[in-house]
This record gives C-alpha cells, structure tokens and sequence, in this order.
C-alpha cells in the first residue's frame, strides 16, 4: 500500500502540471476579455494600454510560465517569509488578479472562511442526512419511508437551488423575516448573540445546499445497499443467527460503502469550488463566487490559482478513496 | 449467478421474457412507464392538438398588455407569460427539446462513464491514463469548457448538420462529454472489488474472454449505480441546458424549454407561481417516472431478486 | 451665453441648499452606521486602475475631484473654492487654460493638507504608459499640469478646448495623495494593493477593511472639511447577488438602506414598493436603449475578414427606407411599460440630454405599421411568394438580431421580432454571454464590434454631460474591422462626410448654444435622417432606499454616492 500512494504522489507531479497547462490553454482560449466590465466609454488605446500593464498581451507561454514561477516559487517563498519573517521572496510580483490587482491567495484566504463554513457544513450535514436515510430506504424497501424518500429526492434533484434558494428567501426572509437574505462576511463570532447571528445567517444556505447534496449521496446509498441486501453473504450471516443490526450496519453497509465513499470523494473537492448559485443568491461571496467573477472577467491568473488548487485536491481525495477502498474490501489490491 | 448467466446464452428470449413478466409486477415501475408514455404523447402529440404557436407575441400591444401573466383558463390551460404567449403551448415546444436533451446527454454520459470505469477496473494498464484523464477533465472549470467548445464546433456543426440538429449535438454532447466523470469513478470502484470476487475469478480461469467477462458478469452488477447515475443525470442535464442558452450557447433566446421556463419562472415567483409550478412539475415528473422505471428494470435484470 | 455659464447657472445657489437642509441639526458620526448593496462588488478603490462604475462610486466615498456635477448635471465644486470661468478668469480668453483653486485648509484624512502638487502627481501618474491608467483618455489633449502655488493648478492644453472639464471632474477623476501613491508609478502601480484598496483620501469617509469583490467598510474621515458631516460613523458596502434581489433587500426585507441600480419590471417595482420599507428612486441622464443598424454585409458567405467591413455594404440595410420602416414599426410606449415602467421613457435620440441638446425629434413616438409596409413596398420588397416575408430579386427580408443575455433584452427581442414579423420582416434572434459580448476579444466572432449581425440591441452612456467625444465614434476612421484588431468603437460603420464635417465644426466652436445646434443635426444624421440607430427608451438610474434613509438625492450624472455625506437617518 505504502508503496503504492508513493508511487501514486510521484505520478501526480507530472499529471498535475499537465492539468494545469490544459487549463491555461483552455481559459486563454475561451471567448471573452479582462476588459469586458470596462465602461464602452473608455477608447480603444486605453483597453490597449491597460491590457499591456496586466501583462495581458503577452504571448500564452510567457504567461504560463509566469505563473508558473509564481505559484510554485514566489509565493511559497512569501508564506515562508511570513512565518519565519525572512526576505525570500524579495519583491516579485505574486498571482495578481487581473481584476482587482490584488495577490490571488489573499483573496483566497479572505473567502476561505465563509466557504468552508457554509458551504463544509452544507456538506457534513447532507452526507449526515443522507446516511441514514439511504440504509434505512433499502432496508424497508417500498415502505411507505422509502417512498416518500424517493420522492423527495426526486423532486430535490430536479429542481435547482436556484429556485429552492429564492422560494426559502420568499418565504423565511421576506414573509416571515426569520432569517436574513444576505450573507454578512463580516460578522466575527465573539459572543452568543453573533454565535446566534451566525447560525441564523447560514441556516437557509446551509438546508439549500445540504438538500441537495443528501439527495445524490442518499440514491447512491440505497441502491448500492439493495444490491448488497440480495447477496448469499446475507442470508450466510443470518442463517448463523447474527443480529439485524449486526448484519445491515457491520456486512452489508460495509460493503455497500465503495459507491458512496466515490460521490464523497469527489464532493469533497467542490467544497473548495464553492457552490455558485448558492453562493450567488444568499450574497455569500465565497470561492464560488470568486470563480465566476473571475471567469466572466477573463481574470486568468485567478481563474487558473483557483481552478488548479481545485485539480490538486481532486487528485488527492482520488487517492483517497483508492486507499479507501482497500481498507473497505481487503481484497482490493493494487500492487 | 453464473447459472443466470448461462441461461441468458442458451435462451436469450425467454430471458428478455422473464425481465419483462418481473417488471409488469413492479408497480412503480409501470406507473412510471405510464407517466413516462403520458409525457411523451404530451410534447409529442399535444402541439397537433393545441395549435398555438408558443412564440406568438400578440402585435397589437393593446391586446398583448391585456394577456399578459393571466391565470389558467378555458383560453390558456396553464396561463401567459410576461408577453401574453400561451404557456401550455410553451410548456409543450419546452418538452420536446428538454426530454430529448436530458435522454440522449444522460445516455451519452453514462455511456461514456460506464465504459470508462469498466476498462479502467478491469485492466490495470488502462487504469492510470483513464483516471488520470477524469481528474482532468473533474479539474477543468465547466464555463470556459462549454464556451470553448461551442466556439470551435457551432459553426462546423450548424453547416454539417443545420442550424437546429447542429444546436442539439452540440449541446448533447457537450452535457454529455462534462458529465460523465463521477459515474466512470463510481462505476470503476465497483468493478475493483467485483474483480476479486469468486465468481469473476471463476469466469477468468475458464478463460472466458474479456468483452464476454464485461458484458456477462460485470456489467450485471453495477447495473444499480449506473441507474442511479442516470436518473440523476436527466435532471442535471435539463437544468444544464438551461444554463447554456443562458450563456447563449443554447437554443435562440425566444425558444422555450423546461430549463428557462424555470428560469424565467422563478423570477416571477412571488406573484405568479404557477410560472414556475409548470416547469418544475414537468421535470420532476419526467426524473420521478425515469426513476421508478430504473427501479424496476435493475429488479427485473436482477436473477436474484426475479427468482423470488 | 456662454456654454460653461450655462453649466455653472444655478451651481453655487444648488450645493449651498442641499449642503444645509439636514446638516444643520446634524453632528459628525451620529447616526451609526448605514448598509450600502452594489450588487456588482467593488474590486478596487482606485479609479485609475479599474473604471468599473462600481469601482468608481465605491472610491467616490473616499477620493475626490476637484469638482464634480449635481443632480441636474451642473459642475459644483469639490476640492476648489469655485469653479473657473472666463468670467472670473480661470479660464483663459483663447481656451488653452484652465486655472483651479484648492480651497484653503484642506487637508487628507491624514490630517495632512492638500496641494496641488497632490494634482500634479495625479496626472503624471496616470499619464505614464508603463500604468495602464483606464482613465488615460480623460487626460488627453493636455500639454502640461503645473502647480504655480501650492494652492494653484494650471492645466495647459495642447489646442483650444471648449470644454475643459474632463481632467480632476466627475468621480473617474479624482485626486491621488501623492505622498501615498509615489512609491506606485509606472509598472509598480499594479502591485500597490495597499493603496488600490485603502486610499487616502479628502471624502467623507475612509476605508477601514476592505474584501475584494465583496464587502468595503468605512468610517467617517476624522479630518473631512464640513466638521458636521457625514452623520454616519460608518458605511457598510457589499456586493453579489442581482437587481432583484438587492432590490428585494432594500424594499422587503429592510436588512440594506441603499441598493444601486435595481433595474427590476415594472410590475416588481410596484409589487416590492408595496413592501413598505424603502421605495424606488430614479434620475434620467443621457442613457439609451437602442437598435444599432449593420450597415455592412455580415453574411457568414462572405470570407473571413470581409464579413461586416466596408468593402461589402449590407444588400438590404443600405436603403435608408428600410431602416426607417424598422424603425416605424416599434411600439416604444409598450417596450417601456414591458420593461422599464417608471424607470424609462420613449425617445427618438440618441442624445436626450441635458435638455439643450436634445433634438425636437419625436416622430418615432407614435407606431406606424401601415406606413412602414408603404416603405417597404415602395422600396421594391414585396411578398411575392405569399409566405409572410417580404422579398426582392430572389433574396428574403430576413435579419439577424442580437443582444447580450438580459431579461428585459430578450422580452424587446421578442416583442420587436414579432412587429417587424408584421411588416413582412423576418428576425432570427440571438442572445450572447454578455462578458463575450462586451468583451471585444478580437479572436471571437461574437462581440458587439464585429457584429456579425443586421441589428444588435444595446445601450450606450457617456461620461460627464458635453456629447462631443460620444459624437465622435461614429466616423470612418472608428470603423472596426481586420485591420484594427475590431477595436473601433463605429460599430454601425457609418461613413459620412456630412457627419464628419459637422463634428469638425462643433470640435471649433465654443459658444453652448451654436454646439447645441451642431450637436443636434449630428444626432438627426443618426437617427430621424440616417436611421442608423434606432432609439427606443431613455433609461434612468433606478435605485432602491429605506424610508429611513434621508438626504439622499440620486445623481445620474456622477456617482451615485456624490452626497452620501449628507446622508443621515430618520428618526
């Protein structure tokens, strides 16, 4: 195993910078200009002059390269410089957004927080619902539970959370005034009253996106435990007297388990992506948001710090689930 | 299992019969079927019937400000929108596209997906390159893609193929070749573990060549992710679409379909639900229908559950 | 009368009274703290390095012209005692100069004073090429900006100019510190996070945190120069969402006293107004909605490179008539009330405003479907295969018309596809991502200066309240095109020596009321006589505040936040 994940780490070098060239390739090429928020009013020369002082013009590979020096040399040189408060880094420009002219992973440590908050929890909490909801559907398979969980789940994922999102706001924001509409990222926890403040602000993003998120990993988990239900191994360990519980919660759900820890491991990633629309519609302004700003900006630098730092925690939590998938079933190997 | 699967090579009608006699005893599943075939007719035949053009914007704005947002009625079943057109006939011309979206880019994906995982579980040398491949594509960012994508092949596509069939391969495709990454994943976890069970090795060491190993023995047991993915795929594909003529890659702006019907509908919420009631109900009946038929047909396919 | 008496006529009297209505009981940082929603979030509090307009109301909080326009588009004074004349001699007799005087005693929120050294800089640094300055254009035409006494800024120009209030006026051009911004000329300018984001300035307030493209939050400047104001301690500005829900912010739920541009269908407005928190406010500039005409050959026949250039003009478009029977076939009244509602009026020009250049041209106004089908007859298009869509010598009335991605755009999209349908012209529409759009990225054939298309639906503002630099786009030289890069901004690919002598002549004159009259004629060449463009809907500013908001007064002419120090709470 060990040798393995070494293996693996070292493969990932290579496939991560291949990832991010494709990706420079690919949002370089994509339609659209860093100048598209530019007022029509500003003439010709100046969008020239501007584009040029971005660094803009320059030819894709000059670019790439760039970026490449920067994210791999001159920023880890500044986090060093921070902690152990030496000059490294010297003055090299870092990842600088096109947009805002301010260092890429500054805007990432300002987003992180609310992202990881909403957003995680969102997740944590779905994966919670979703659990014991899928076990408990196969288990009491076209139980009237079962139904209705189908049909929830159903209807949850056919309807976007663009419209769940602003039925709650219609509902709890505006006709009720329960919760607030808009996301305050400026709000510290210090006492109970911002504690309460902070869970009232996070509580209709949190059930958009956790409804959402326990839809799929609930489907995932009720199917694969049907399937596993049906298998001689089942009726062996009932036939030798085991407990209900013994045999759904330690046999089955055990083996039921590869679909499910798959969909996780890939959702874990998209933490960090952010949920756009989620994030759009309740004003939360985390890494989703600053994903699609950048884009519909032509912002490269951000777009490609952003969407690379995503393509390395998608590689990673992969691997993660391979390794997973041995503890799961000892029978998969992979040496 | 493998008696099951003997059977199937001897006697392949009676097989497809005995699927056929499990599932009519599922009754969701026919349910489903019926509501699927109900839907079907709706888009299909319903405009012949109710012949109104769903992009008819009356030109007498006098008349056109005294039809606009009205409710249901004899005149229109599901009410107008905010420029007086017939929603019924809009909900309609919205379904063809959006059913055929949502199948044929669902299919796309899980095809894709399945085989992906398939070789990707089953041979080791093709692991490596495939899964690095869907950290790839997982990794790219889905805007520019699509942006991309469209920017190199409208063109081609709309003069090989006309402006319409060209819009809908490229949007099929598209959907399809951005979705299909999760189901390889999960597809491939599965065939990891079902490689090393007994039956599998039992089948490899009479020597049963590789495409009847999948086709016989693999494929059979990961039928209920796959169904999984594809139920869930329809939704995301139709609301897919819609993003994309909101990026105005899809179909023209004045061409209904379920995903900006939706849209549109939710920003009129507040005063005129039945402007988003309309569209959701459609898709949510299209997925539950496709859902329960799923069921069904992974129980039938299922000889454990068939012989009971 | 003079053009720049007739700007300045009620100035000083106008700030005098909105400067005492409220301030009078007020005291400093009283009223707690006040919530400020821009849906678009500021990026950057510098002007100079993003023209975004809600980076440039943002900034306006903070950093200052020397003067700026009011509500009804006249200059008042900012940072200056009064504002030059020729009159009082700050103007130079042959317009080559314009002499400003920095009001005595003012100093930065950092309590020290202001000069006009701080001007000086602020040119140099923005006329440097190594920059990148958006602002760049403002300050051409300039030979030299000199500070004769450190309360005294001298800008000389390189040629007469009849209007000189384009460098230090209006919210795009403010005044840098120069002791905090000397260390970021040239190309170090772009990495000067430090002072993009938290810029010293003389405005009311002063940043105090500052989160890229979401929230800005700022306290009252200590040293602002009316010891009263602002009646804020502080402001909190936020960004994301959209005009709906922002709206919806302010009007619903009252969590915001103040969203911008909340350009929501007339039906919402009156639907959230009856919320009962906030109401809308609106303030009409020089903002129209228009079809642009394509008057060359787009076909996507032709080979690259020739598609929409001159060399090719359009076979149907060329003829005025047609044009102007697409024109007479818009019901205006109908898209404003589908549409804009009180936020919008019916308008036959593409200059509406300020009143004296607007031209008396209001034929459009009223619907004319029979006349257009007359024109179109008489112009030789006739329906000769009975299928609805006029033809002549075997090719159809058949058009392309695009727009960006806009709710309201693709409601007049339809609505115009279906009148034109009326007429016997067929439309086929498209709808484009409008950062694609907008974007002029020269590599992809969907922006707005290719324009690959007969008609394309869009809107065109300009700074400040003199037409002249707007009016002058529209010349040959301005074409876009292969040889350009597609950069012109004549996106009509009007060429036409009547147009082009006019504009020679109003770049000649100085008196307000013969530019007026040449400013007329151009915008008649445009539209009732050339029907190059098609107006349809003057728009306003729509924003959105609390009941419990006063002093605020909406500026359709400058930021929007110009008066936000007479801001202040009702009890």
């Amino acid at each position: 195993m060990l040798t393995f994940v070494i293996r693996r780490l070292l493969l990932a070098i290579p496939t991560l910078l291949l990832i991010s060239l494709v990706i420079f390739l690919l949002v370089d090429l994509a339609p659209g200009s860093p100048m598209s928020e530019i007022p029509r009013t500003v003439p010709p020369e100046v969008r020239e002059r501007m584009m040029q002082a971005m660094g803009a013009n320059e030819p894709v590979v000059v670019r790439y390269l760039l970026w490449l020096r920067q994210f791999f040399l001159i920023e880890p040189a500044y986090v060093i410089d921070g902690w152990l408060g030496t000059n490294l880094a010297g003055n090299a420009q870092r990842v600088l957004s096109w947009q805002s002219r301010t260092p890429v992973f500054d805007i990432i440590g300002q987003r992180l927080p609310q992202t990881m908050m909403v957003i995680g929890t969102a997740y944590v909490v779905g994966i919670l619902i979703a659990l014991p909801i899928g076990i408990y559907s196969a288990y009491r398979q076209y139980s009237w539970f079962d139904q209705l969980g189908t049909f929830v789940a159903m209807v949850g994922s056919s309807v976007p959370t663009f419209f769940t999102g602003v039925l709650l706001i219609i509902v709890f924001s505006v006709n009720l005034g329960w919760f607030p509409s808009i996301y305050d990222t400026t709000l510290e926890v210090t006492d109970w009253a911002s504690f309460k403040k902070q869970v009232m602000q996070m509580a209709l993003p949190v059930t958009v996106l956790a409804l959402h998120n326990a839809t799929e990993i609930s489907r995932y988990m009720r199917s694969s435990m049907l399937e596993n239900l049906g298998q001689d191994y089942v009726r062996t360990a009932r036939a030798k007297g085991m407990g209900e519980r013994v045999v759904v919660l330690k046999h089955v759900l055990r083996n039921s388990l590869i679909p499910v820890v798959t969909v996780i491991a890939l959702g874990i990633p998209t933490i960090f992506g952010g949920a756009i629309i989620a994030e759009q519609v309740f004003k939360v302004n985390g890494l989703g948001t600053a994903l699609i700003g950048a884009i519909n900006a032509s912002d490269l630098p951000t777009v490609q710090t952003l969407t690379f730092i995503f393509a390395v925690l998608i590689v990673f939590f992969n691997l993660v689930a391979d390794i997973l998938y041995g503890i799961l079933d000892p029978r998969i190997r992979y040496d | 299992m493998t008696d099951a699967a003997a059977t199937l090579v001897e006697k392949p009608r009676s097989h497809w019969r005995d699927v056929w006699m499990q599932f009519k005893t599922h009754g969701g599943a026919l349910g489903g079927m019926f509501v699927f075939l109900a839907l079907i007719a709706f888009v299909a035949v319903g405009p012949l019937v109710w012949a109104v053009d769903p992009t008819y914007v009356n030109p007498d704005a006098a008349k056109m400000i005294m039809t606009r947002n009205k409710p249901p009625s004899f005149e229109w079943p599901l009410g107008t929108d905010q420029l007086g057109r017939d929603m019924l006939a809009r909900v309609m011309a919205g379904g063809q596209v959006s059913i055929a979206v949502g199948l044929v880019a669902m299919s796309i994906a899980v095809l894709l997906g399945t085989t992906v995982g398939v070789l990707a579980g089953l041979f080791k040398r093709l692991d490596g390159p495939l899964m690095r491949l869907t950290d790839l594509v997982l990794a790219l960012p889905l805007l520019p893609l699509l942006l991309v994508m469209v920017f190199l092949f409208r063109d081609a596509l709309a003069r090989a193929l006309g402006p319409e069939t060209g819009t809908f391969v490229l949007i099929v495709s598209a959907i399809g070749a951005t979705s299909w990454m999760q189901a390889a994943r999960i597809v491939r976890g599965e065939v990891l573990a079902l490689k090393e069970r007994e039956f599998v090795l039992a089948a490899r060491s009479i020597g049963t060549p590789p495409h009847r190993m999948i086709l016989r023995h693999i494929l059979p047991n990961v039928i209920s992710p796959v169904m999984v993915a594809a139920t869930l795929g329809i939704a995301s594909a139709i609301i897919t679409e819609s993003a994309l003529s909101f990026l105005g890659l899809g179909f023209p702006p004045d061409f209904p379909t379920w995903g900006r019907l939706l849209f549109e509908g939710v920003e009129y919420m507040q005063l005129y639900p039945q402007r988003v009631l309309w569209p959701g109900l459609a898709i949510s009946l299209t997925v539950l229908s496709v859902n329960y038929i799923g069921d069904g047909l992974r129980d039938a396919l299922d000889p454990r559950i068939r012989g009971r | 009368m003079n053009f720049r008496t007739a700007l300045l006529g009620t100035t000083a009297a106008a700030t005098a009274l909105i400067g005492l209505a409220p301030a009078a009981l007020a005291q400093r940082a009283t009223d707690g703290n006040v919530n400020i929603l821009y849906f678009q979030a500021v990026s950057v509090m510098n002007p100079y390095m993003s023209s975004g307009t809600k980076d440039v109301h943002g900034a306006s909080l903070v950093i200052e012209p020397l003067a700026g326009f009011n509500e009804k588009g006249d200059l008042i004074p900012r940072l200056v005692s009064e504002i030059p004349s020729i009159e009082n001699g700050g103007i130079s007799k042959d317009l080559t100069t314009i002499t400003w005087k920095l009001t005595p005693g003012l100093v930065w929120s950092d309590g020290t004073p202001v000069t006009a050294a701080d001007a000086v800089f602020t040119y140099e640094y923005c006329t440097n090429a190594d920059m990148g300055c958006s602002q760049a254009a403002r300050f051409t035409g300039i030979k030299t900006v000199e500070a004769v006494d450190p309360q005294t800024i001298k800008i000389t120009f390189t040629a007469p100019k009849p209007n000189p209030f384009n460098a230090f006026v209006g919210a795009a051009s403010p005044v840098l510190q120069k002791a905090q911004f000397a260390a970021c000329t040239g190309a170090a300018a772009q990495a000067c996070t430090e002072q993009n984001t938290k810029p010293i300035g003389t405005g009311p307030f002063t940043v105090t945190d500052f989160k890229v493209n979401d929230v800005v939050q700022l306290a009252a400047n200590p040293n602002y120069r009316d010891p009263a104001k602002p009646a804020f301690a502080t402001v909190t500005l936020k960004g994301g969402g959209d005009a709906r829900a922002s709206a919806r912010a302010v009007l619903e739920t009252g969590e915001f006293d103040y969203a911008w541009n909340t350009q929501i269908n007339p039906e919402f407005q009156a639907q959230m107004a009856a919320g009962g928190k906030g109401e809308l406010i609106s303030a009409f500039s020089n903002n129209v909605e228009r079809i642009e005409l394509n008057l060359t050959d787009p076909s996507p026949d032709l080979p690259e490179g020739e598609r929409s250039t001159i060399k090719n003009p359009h076979p149907i478009l060329s003829d005025v008539r047609v044009r102007k029977a697409l024109s007479m076939a818009i019901d205006r009244k109908l898209l404003v009330e589908v549409g804009y509602g009180a936020a919008g009026r019916p308008t036959c020009n593409v200059i509406p405003a300020p009143a004296i250049y607007a031209s008396p041209n209001t034929d459009c106004l009223v619907q004319d479907v029979e006349g257009a089908k007359a024109l179109l007859d008489q112009a030789g298009w006739t329906d000769s295969n009975g299928d609805g869509i006029r033809d002549k010598d075997g090719k159809k009335l058949s058009l392309l018309f695009q727009t960006s991605v806009n709710a309201v755009r693709q409601d007049f999209q339809a609505l115009v596809k279906g009148w034109w349908s009326q007429i016997g012209v067929e439309a086929e529409l498209k709808a484009i991502e409008p950062s694609v759009f907008f974007g002029g990225d020269p590599g992809t054939p969907d922006t707005y200066q290719r324009f690959y298309a007969e008609a394309q639906l869009d809107t065109l503002d300009y700074d400040g309240t003199d037409p002249e630099s707007y009016l002058a786009q529209y010349v040959c030289g301005n074409i876009p095109g292969p040889g350009n890069g597609w950069r012109g901004t004549n996106i009509n690919r009007l060429c036409d020596p009547r147009y082009e002598e006019l504009l020679a002549q109003l770049s000649k004159t100085s008196d307000i009321n013969e530019r007026a009259k040449i400013v007329i004629s151009m915008n008649d060449l445009l539209t009732k006589d050339g029907y190059v463009s098609i107006p349809l809907v003057d728009r306003a500013r729509l924003s959105a505040k609390a009941k419990t908001l006063g002093g605020v007064v909406l500026n359709a002419w400058d930021s929007e936040l110009w008066n936000v120090s007479d801001w202040y709470r009702i009890k």
